[in-house]
């Protein structure tokens, strides 16, 4: 055998090993992409061969590839295959390859839920970590589910090594599986005081991620928290903790003043910087909750900042960055203090790191006033045209508009100056964020109605100026600019100095150039401009000539608009032309048109708030989402839809991805909708027609006539486009501030004279109050429409997969809950029988010669499935009336005892928080915490729950009975499922089909093993159930599964397990442990849980039932003792155990009884009144039977044992008889295992 | 504990001038790259499930879009993977050795929450990536305990070894962080866990793979590029003072 092995692997170690693959590529440089695809073939190659050796290399190979980018995802099935290797080396790299290549749509993952399973239950340590590993990276929804049980199980395993990792791979599972999240909280939590730091910085690790997304849930735990911050040692943890209470105390005011005193200790005794900084960002967020109504906190602040300048001055750029980072969080709740370290801070924007200027930008926004926003703004300005790298400049340019425009423009105080800075922004080349600025001019002018004379003024010049901006580079987003400026051009033309001019500059031939949306925006207001020009001229009669010149501009240059490719260009532009050619015509005949043209465009626009829109409330009775008429065909509508889907109402940019849809549409049709349109439109009450009345109604509620108006200052050289201008503006501003303080230092000084010397600490920087704005601006709101509800929540992510896991925790848990849910069964009908398929094959194989049969078999069929239908239902009904019943009525009964039990530790938390400080006696503080944790599961205390005293005596004893018995069903179901999925998968189709056919009474090969008595009646008692089943993969190994379950209140723990072996059969021990030294189960038992364990034994003969001899001993642990237990038991291998389910085809079947080498014996049982199907199910399931085939009351079945020995059964049954007739090539088995068929018969 | 990188670590191949790159929390990538050729490794701590719902989440905003992107097409994961590798080397690389060690992350990965946290030993890169609740130290300070540890187990580490040995180094790194989520940070732990594994495979191995060993020690024999000695100086890597965990 090792000789083979040697010579296999001498055979395959010329193959490539990743070295060699890497090495490979290095070598191969030029044509890497065929050198891999060759290594690809020969990796394919490799996997066919049966050796795992040589799977795993390969396997190891394609992780390598996968992670150079390389789709390897036909190689999973491989993958799983070296997974399930029982070598530790070969696992190791095969869970690799999976945690690299799974994804939650890789079919393959839902066969690996059972070897995973397999792995974790594992004796071996390191299978169970790499399983754990593995697993946490590719968890899906259906494993976390399926293996949740065993996970939890792990969290009290034996060694820290596991504890830790089945600790942290819970919130994986939880993130998957939210249901899991309250069944096994009780347990995270005791974790927090595991004696091993790892396992402990684990948990808090897991509890600190799940309480930063939802943190109202573990409110309950600062107590513990607390106790563990003031004792910890491990800054890790620490950090954890102390970020932790960041997240929760702006729920709680009152946890913040308990913490800053132990916080401010910390900051003053830590040498390390990381925990530093956690702490002064923590007390940050102390005082951000406590920002109200707590003036006695300025050391603190004072303290931070103080630490933050140390930080920030530091020469670690890290420090620096970080610094400034804490410092932006201060910001938003004591601008004053920060205030004070502008220098610093305007100094940090000379910074070579990008990061921090970044920073310290963002901090700047905060920071400024109406004294210094233009100062700042200049600073910055410099830094724009120094600036390398488009990114680094778009960020400052959407800084500075952020800043300047930030709440509704409070800090602006003179608005010509703000235009002058956009203009001389728009001279940035190639930003992307031309539209940004074009938004911001059009806001400025629509809102701020004083400046509008101005910022027409400036966008004349704009535009006069349009080739500078477009350049070469037309596609860059500055052209955006000229769309504001030629609305506002034309909107507000009445302000215009000449408007002919302007007129004649949006005209121009290189406009045709520009992006259509813009183009559009022209000819519209290219016609606005028309009429302002009109009624300008036609005031002087003499001038009429004039007029048709203009008219004529207009006719001999839209035509290049009219060929536009753009509709929107094209429809605004032909419409417009007519309109002029029909003026002109009038104006030749001396009519006076100015008037009527100007009425085109009469009225004033509204800014309308962004959402508004969306907030117009549905008005009753309306439905919006019922059809008006039905849709006429589904294609076309769902083009539709997707285009017009996600438009703004004021669309612009959009437009520029739009196509033209309907270009080849010709003149015709396109006359004849509008025409249709036009109909509708006038047949459409609610189609807004511009109406005089309306208007009027509008100007009164803004309130025109009490806005200033404003005298603008010509000195500024307005005509020279690209200077800049905003300098200017400052000095002007600040003469002008000088003035006024000057005025009111004369003003100050008389009053203060009279009033003495009261006041004296005025004297210092002018506050904010002081300022006048320049011009008084009167800001125009945006419109909401009437009833708008002022909600702003809309926008959450509604994905979020932390949303599922704000789960209330306090609550106590439910008996129903204590377990978690126990895993369902996947639709079955992805199963396909095994009889199914045999019959199957035997139709494709000889078709001809069956065919009558064929047919005698199909109408059993048909028969049976009439059968089943009718049982099926039948069973249901008495399923459902059977367990659910009961169940419910215990959970009620649970829930009515819940409230009392929550309640006190509410309370606990109030009387830990309202305590006076106490922060500097921790014992107390912990004495207090204790009290939590230990109440909790008494008041959710374990199976063996104590009937309240309360009931009078007789129900009670009586309902105790009911409760029992009803739990052990509950739990005899769930050791049916549990052996479901532990068995082979072969095992699960088979037994699965057969339970989908009949209502089958629960059946377990879960035995009870031992349970003592002593014990149970000192109310400690546990018990043990078994199951013994064979190993698939070795023929001398048996698994022994043993259930422990603790019925007691208290903790068990030290659980040694120790069998005395017998000549035939032992228990593997862990190399070089003695023959009798006992096994340690590797979990401990808190209350009222139980745990599975598995025993490996090896075996030398398999003809004979054994029985075995073992002794548990443990420690059980009460609250103020601990005694040491002991329990026997007789572990009894029946022959069965050592049989393996294994399906079988009829045809394989047939061969094997006619090869003779079987020998018979047979068994009759008499006064057996069950169903057939039950009868063959019960075989099937106590004695890891399958069914080859059934006709009528007749069936054969087959099994395996460990070793090879085929096993066969005849079953008939006729009146209660019912013979067996057995075949084996090893009449000593057989003859045990037809013993044991009748002694379960016996039993039933 | 040493606050500077392991003197050998720093002796690394100068002809072969390659960049390795680590990136936590959600994800986690190594990348080696050389100027000639492009070794690109990728692994998401977090799962490759993490980057196959980031591919998920870009296809999804692709079709929103259909004018930008004329041909929908579901992306790779292991195209995203290969684009946040491409970025972030972009990002990392050309960043002088006086800045910050942080980076803010952009929409690839995983958006403003998250930050690339890095650091840089001579020609290689090591990188996380984190989301906020991690502490920017804490992880500068884990990098430092992940490299002491491949210093450790490699028995003074040079960059070849994590090329050649990208599966060890995964180990290893399995041992520190695991599912995104970070297990260990005492040194002293994650070696002793890393070699009683290594010593479980070598007895498992025993005689039958005693050839295979053989034979590939005699290929590496004749490795060009085995100049492991080349000093190339003192490399000052900033590392904020950090008490050990």
């Amino acid at each position: 055998m090792a000789l083979k092995i040697v010579k296999g692997s001498i055979d395959r170690m010329f193959d490539k090993n990743l070295q060699d693959l890497v090495r490979g590529i290095r070598n191969h440089k030029e044509d890497e992409a065929k050198y891999i695809s060759t290594c690809i073939d020969e990796i394919k190659q490799e996997l066919k061969q049966d050796n795992i050796a040589v799977k795993s290399n390969a396997v190891c190979k394609l992780t390598y590839l996968q992670m150079l980018g390389y789709d390897v995802s036909w190689a999973a099935f491989n993958i799983v295959e070296v997974m399930s290797s029982s070598k530790f080396t070969y696992k190791r790299i095969g869970y690799l390859a999976a945690s690299q290549c799974f994804h939650e749509s890789t079919d393959v993952i839902m066969l690996t839920t059972n070897q995973i399973r397999k792995d974790l239950s594992s004796p071996n340590q390191y299978d169970t970590g790499v399983a754990l590993t593995g697993l946490s990276c590719f968890v899906t929804p259906d494993l976390a589910r399926d293996l949740a049980n065993d996970i939890m199980t792990l969290m009290s395993h034996t060694k820290p090594y596991i504890r830790k990792k089945a600790v942290l791979i819970m919130y994986k599972v939880f993130l998957k599986y939210p249901e899991s999240l309250r069944p096994a909280f009780p347990r995270m939590k005791e974790k927090l005081e595991d004696p091993d730091p790892g396992v402990q910085s684990a948990a808090v690790n897991v509890i600190c991620e799940l309480a930063r997304r939802n943190p109202k849930n573990y409110l309950s735990l600062a107590p513990l928290f607390f106790k563990l911050m003031t004792s910890s040692t491990n800054n890790w943890v620490l950090i954890k903790i102390i970020k932790l209470f960041g997240a929760l105390t702006p729920l709680e005011p009152r946890l913040g003043k308990k913490l800053i005193e132990p916080l401010t200790n910390l900051i003053h005794s830590t040498s390390a910087m990381s925990l530093l900084y956690e702490c002064v960002n923590t007390v940050i967020a102390v005082l951000i909750s406590l920002s109200s109504g707590m003036p006695n906190h300025s050391a603190s602040i004072q303290l931070c900042v103080q630490k933050l300048r140390i930080l920030i001055e530091d020469s670690d750029q890290n420090l620096k960055y970080l610094g400034l980072l804490a410092m932006s969080k201060i910001l938003k709740t004591h601008p004053k203090s920060v205030q004070s370290h502008k220098d610093l801070i305007l100094q940090c924007l000379d910074d070579k790191d990008e990061s921090i200027r970044l920073r310290a930008l963002d901090l700047l926004y905060g920071m400024v006033s109406k004294k210094n926003l233009m100062e700042i703004v200049k600073k910055l300005m410099l830094h724009v045209d120094k600036a390398e790298g488009t990114t680094y400049r778009d960020e400052l340019l959407t800084k500075i508009i952020d800043i300047c425009s930030q709440s509704n423009y409070q800090y602006i105080t003179n608005f010509e100056w703000y235009i002058s800075i956009l203009v001389e922004l728009t001279r940035l080349e190639g930003t992307r964020h031309g539209h940004l600025i074009a938004s911001q001019m059009l806001d400025v002018a629509i809102r701020v109605k004083a400046i509008r004379a101005f910022a027409v003024a400036q966008m004349a010049t704009l535009l006069d100026n349009a080739h500078l901006l477009t350049g070469n580079t037309q596609h860059s987003g500055i052209c955006e600019v000229l769309y504001a400026a030629a609305w506002i051009c034309g909107e507000f033309s009445e302000h215009l100095e000449d408007p002919m001019a302007t007129l004649e500059a949006m005209l121009r031939p290189k406009v045709a150039t520009l992006p259509g949306h813009i183009q559009a925006v022209y000819v519209q207001n290219a016609a606005k401009l028309f009429s302002t020009v009109l009624c300008g001229q036609e005031g002087a009669p003499a001038d009429s000539k004039v007029a048709q010149e203009t008219s004529q501009l207009l006719i001999d240059r839209l035509p290049v608009f009219v060929q536009s490719d753009n509709l929107e260009v094209q429809e605004r532009a032909s419409c417009i032309l007519q309109l002029v050619k029909y003026i002109q015509k009038l104006q030749q005949k001396d009519v006076e048109v100015a008037e009527e043209v100007t009425a085109l465009f009469a009225g004033e626009l509204n800014p309308v708030a962004p959402k508004a829109q969306k907030k117009v409330p549905v008005p009753e009775g309306l439905d919006l989402d019922a059809w008006i008429n039905e849709p006429p065909s589904g294609s076309e509508s769902e083009d539709e839809g997707r285009k017009t889907k996600g438009k703004a109402v004021f669309a612009r940019e959009e437009s520029r991805h739009t196509k033209p849809r309907y270009t080849e549409v010709d003149e015709k049709e396109l006359a004849m909708r509008r025409e249709v349109r036009k109909a509708e439109q006038a047949n459409n009450p609610f189609y807004i027609k511009a109406s005089p009345s309306s208007q009027k109604v509008y100007q009164e509620a803004v309130g025109v006539e009490h806005i200033p108006v404003v005298q603008i200052d010509l000195s500024v050289p307005l005509k020279v486009p690209g200077m800049p201008m905003s300098d200017q503006y400052v000095k002007l501003e600040e003469e002008r501030r000088e003035k006024n303080k000057a005025d009111r230092k004369k003003k100050d000084k008389k009053k203060r004279r009279e009033k003495g010397r009261q006041r004296r600490g005025d004297s210092g920087p002018e506050s904010e109050e002081d300022i006048t704005p320049a011009h008084m601006v009167d800001i125009v709101t945006e419109e909401m429409p009437e009833n708008a509800l002022p909600s702003d929540d809309d926008d959450k992510d509604p994905n979020d997969p932390h949303k599922a896991l704000n789960i209330d925790l306090d609550k106590p848990l439910a008996d129903s809950e204590k377990k978690l849910p126990v895993r369902t069964h996947r639709p079955d009908e992805v199963l396909k029988s095994p009889i199914e398929d045999a019959e199957g094959l035997e139709v494709t194989s000889e078709p001809k010669k069956k065919s009558g049969k064929e047919k005698d078999k199909e109408r059993k069929k048909g028969k049976e499935k009439k059968k089943k239908k009718h049982k099926q239902e039948e069973g249901e009904d008495l399923m459902e009336a059977g367990s659910e019943e009961p169940v419910q009525s215990k959970v009620t009964n649970d829930v009515a005892a819940q409230p009392p039990a929550s309640t006190p530790e509410a309370s606990d938390l109030d009387f830990w928080l309202s305590n006076a400080p106490v922060p500097s006696d921790p014992q107390e503080a912990a004495a207090v915490t204790d009290a939590p944790p230990a109440s909790t599961p008494d008041a959710a205390s374990g199976v063996a729950a104590v009937v309240p005293d309360s009931e009078p005596e007789e129900t009670k004893s009586s309902k105790h009975k009911k409760k029992k018995q009803k739990k052990e069903k509950d739990k005899k179901k769930k050791h049916h499922h549990h052996h479901h999925s532990d068995g082979a998968r072969e095992e699960s189709v088979q037994n699965g089909t057969v339970e989908d056919e009949e209502p089958l009474p629960p059946m377990s090969n879960y035995a009870m093993l031992a349970e003592n008595s002593y014990i149970k009646m000192m109310k400690q008692d546990a018990d043990e159930v078994c199951d013994i089943q064979g190993n698939l993969h070795d023929g001398s190994q048996v698994v022994v599964s043993v259930i422990f379950e603790n019925k007691c209140d208290s903790f068990i723990k030290s659980m040694e397990f120790n069998v005395m072996d017998s000549l035939n059969s032992k228990l593997q021990r862990p190399e070089g442990a003695g023959p009798h030294d006992s096994l340690t189960v590797p979990f401990h038992l808190p209350p009222g849980i139980s745990s599975e364990a598995r025993f490996i034994f090896s075996v030398q003969s398999i003809v004979m039932p054994q029985k075995l001899k073992g002794t548990l001993t443990f420690i059980v642990k009460t609250e103020d003792s601990s005694t040491h237990e002991k329990l026997d038991f007789k572990l009894h291998f029946t022959c069965t155990s050592y049989l393996i389910t294994t399906p079988c085809y009829s045809d394989a079947y047939a061969k094997l009884l006619e090869s003779g080498d079987l020998k018979g014996s047979s068994l009759k049982l008499e006064g057996i009144n069950q169903p057939f199907h039950h009868l063959l199910a019960r075989i099937c399931f106590h004695h890891h039977f399958s069914v080859v085939e059934r006709i009528d009351s007749c069936a054969s079945m087959y099994s395996r044992s460990i070793q090879g020995h085929h096993v066969c059964l005849l079953v008939k049954t006729a009146d209660q008889t019912v013979s067996i007739d057995a075949k084996c090539d090893e009449p000593g088995l057989l003859r045990n295992v037809l013993d044991e068929i009748k002694l379960t018969f016996s039993q039933c | 504990i040493k606050r500077f990188p392991p003197p050998r670590f720093q002796s690394l191949c100068r002809d072969l001038n390659s960049t390795v790159l680590v990136f936590v929390k959600g994800l986690f990538l190594y990348i080696c790259f050389s100027y000639c050729v492009y070794f690109l490794l990728l692994r998401t701590v977090g799962g490759s499930n993490t980057v196959y719902e980031w591919s998920l989440s870009i296809n999804h905003s692709e079709e929103e879009e259909p004018a930008k992107y004329p041909y929908q097409h579901i992306r790779q994961a292991e195209d995203v993977q290969q684009q946040i590798i491409r970025e972030t080397f972009h990002l990392v690389s050309k960043r002088d050795d006086n800045v910050c060690n942080f980076l803010e992350g952009g929409s690839l990965i995983g958006g403003s929450d998250y930050k690339l946290i890095y650091r840089h030993y001579a020609t290689l890169y090591f990188v996380f990536c984190v989301d906020s609740s991690e502490s920017e130290l804490g992880i500068l300070d884990l990098i430092q305990v992940f490299v002491e540890t491949l210093d450790k187990c490699f028995e003074n580490v040079c960059e070849l070894d994590l090329i050649f040995h990208m599966d060890k180094v995964h180990f290893i790194l399995q041992e520190v962080v695991m599912g995104g989520m970070v297990l260990e940070t005492n040194m002293n732990e994650i070696v002793g866990q890393v070699e009683l594994q290594n010593r479980m495979e070598k007895s498992e191995g025993g005689f039958s793979a005693a050839p295979a060993r053989a034979v590939s020690a005699v290929k590496n024999i004749n490795l060009p590029e085995m100049p492991r000695n080349i000093n190339i100086g003192d490399i000052n890597i900033k590392v904020p003072s950090l008490s050990p965990f």
